[in-house]
C-alpha cells in the first residue's frame, strides 16, 4: 500500500513540469507577431501581406517557432537571424533607438496637434466672421416690417 | 493695398505640396536600378559588384573573387519563388556541363535557411550557394524579383542579364559562347 502511494506521488511529481510547460505553451500567437514584423519582399507588415508566397513561408516559419514554444522575443530574434533587422516593423525594436525611431512617434503626434490647432483657429475665425456679419448689417425697413408681421403671425 | 492671404489656405497648400513631394520621392526611390541593362545596351561591360557572403547552411564565406578566371552564372533565387523551381534543374545541368570552365553561383535571399536547404536537397543542386540575408547584395545588382541571373565573364564583368527565369536558349546564347 505504501509502495503504491509512493509510486503515485512520484508519478504526479514527474507529470507536474510537463503540465506546467503545456500550460505555458504556446507563449504567443501568429496574430500577435505578424503586426510587428515585416514581409521583407512585400515591403509591408506581415499582417497586411495577404497571400504572397514569401509571406506564407514566413508565417509557416513563425508557426513552427510558436509550436516549439518560443516567446514573441525569441521568434523576433529568429526572424532577424533569417531576414536581418529590416524584418522588424516597430521603431526601436532593433534595440538602439535612433533619432528616426523617435521621429516616427513625434511627427504624427505633432501633425495631430497642428491639425487640431488649425481646425480650432479656422472655427474661431469662421464664428467671428459670422458674428460680425450678423451684427454689422441693419435690417431694411421692409425686412423689419416683414419680421414684425411674421412674429405676430406666429404669436412670438 | 494687397490683401494678405489667410493662414489656413496657406497651411493647406503647404501640406498638399509636402504630400505630393513625398509621393514623388517614394516613386523615385522605388524605381528599379536598370544600370546594367543600360550599360549592356551601350556596349559597355561594367564590373560586377563585389560579393562577400556567408555560405548557405555552412561555415565560411564566399566571394566572386573565388571564381576569378572562370565564367560565373550568378543566380539570385529563393525557395518560395515558383519560377526558381523550373529553372533550378536547368542550372544544375549547366553547372555540370561547365565544370572547370565556369560555375553557377546561387545567392539565396529573403528566405528561411531550412527552407532553402530543403529546396537544394529536393532538386539535387550541387553548385555553390551563398546567403544574402538582408538582400544588400541583391540591391547592389538591382535585383527586384526572383529569379534573376547575371553572367559574369572571366574578368569579372557583367556580360548578360536575365530578369526572370533562364531557359536553354539564354544559356546557349549567353553562356556557352563565353566558356
Amino acid at each position: 500500500m505504501r509502495r503504491a502511494a509512493a509510486f503515485l506521488t512520484v508519478l504526479a511529481m514527474a507529470g507536474m513540469p510537463a503540465a506546467a510547460v503545456a500550460k505555458d505553451c504556446p507563449q504567443t500567437t501568429l496574430g500577435d507577431i505578424e503586426d510587428e514584423v515585416m514581409c521583407p519582399i512585400c515591403g509591408t507588415p506581415l499582417g497586411l501581406a495577404s497571400e504572397s508566397p514569401q509571406a506564407q513561408r514566413e508565417r509557416a516559419y513563425i508557426e513552427r517557432l510558436i509550436a516549439q514554444c518560443k516567446s514573441k522575443d525569441e521568434v523576433k530574434r529568429a526572424l532577424v537571424a533569417e531576414f536581418g533587422d529590416s524584418v522588424l516593423a516597430l521603431p526601436g525594436d532593433e534595440g538602439d533607438t535612433g533619432v528616426g525611431d523617435v521621429l516616427v512617434y513625434v511627427v504624427p503626434a505633432l501633425g495631430i496637434v497642428l491639425a487640431a490647432a488649425g481646425i480650432a483657429f479656422a472655427v474661431v475665425r469662421w464664428r467671428r466672421a459670422r458674428r460680425r456679419a450678423g451684427t454689422g448689417g441693419a435690417l431694411t425697413t421692409a425686412d423689419g416690417t416683414r419680421l414684425e408681421d411674421d412674429m405676430e403671425r406666429y404669436d412670438l | 493695398m494687397r490683401r494678405a492671404l489667410s493662414p489656413v489656405p496657406v497651411a493647406v497648400i503647404c501640406v498638399l505640396v509636402a504630400l505630393v513631394a513625398l509621393l514623388a520621392y517614394g516613386l523615385i526611390q522605388n524605381e528599379p536600378d536598370r544600370g546594367v541593362e543600360q550599360s549592356l545596351a551601350a556596349g559597355e561591360r561594367q564590373p560586377a559588384p563585389e560579393i562577400d557572403l556567408p555560405k548557405l547552411g555552412g561555415d565560411g564565406r564566399g566571394s566572386l573573387t573565388d571564381y576569378r578566371g572562370r565564367l560565373v552564372v550568378l543566380n539570385f533565387w529563393a525557395s518560395w519563388c515558383s519560377p526558381c523551381r523550373t529553372e533550378s534543374p536547368l542550372l544544375e545541368r549547366w553547372h555540370r556541363r561547365m565544370k572547370g570552365r565556369g560555375t553557377v553561383l546561387g545567392i539565396d535571399g529573403n528566405d528561411v535557411t531550412s527552407d532553402a536547404q530543403d529546396f537544394i536537397e529536393k532538386y539535387g543542386l550541387s553548385y555553390p550557394m551563398l546567403r544574402d540575408r538582408d538582400g544588400d547584395v541583391s540591391r547592389g545588382y538591382g535585383v527586384v524579383g526572383y529569379p534573376e541571373t547575371f553572367v559574369i565573364d572571366r574578368r569579372g564583368r557583367i556580360v548578360a542579364v536575365q530578369r526572370g527565369p533562364v531557359d536553354e536558349r539564354f544559356m546557349r546564347s549567353e553562356v556557352e559562347p563565353r566558356l
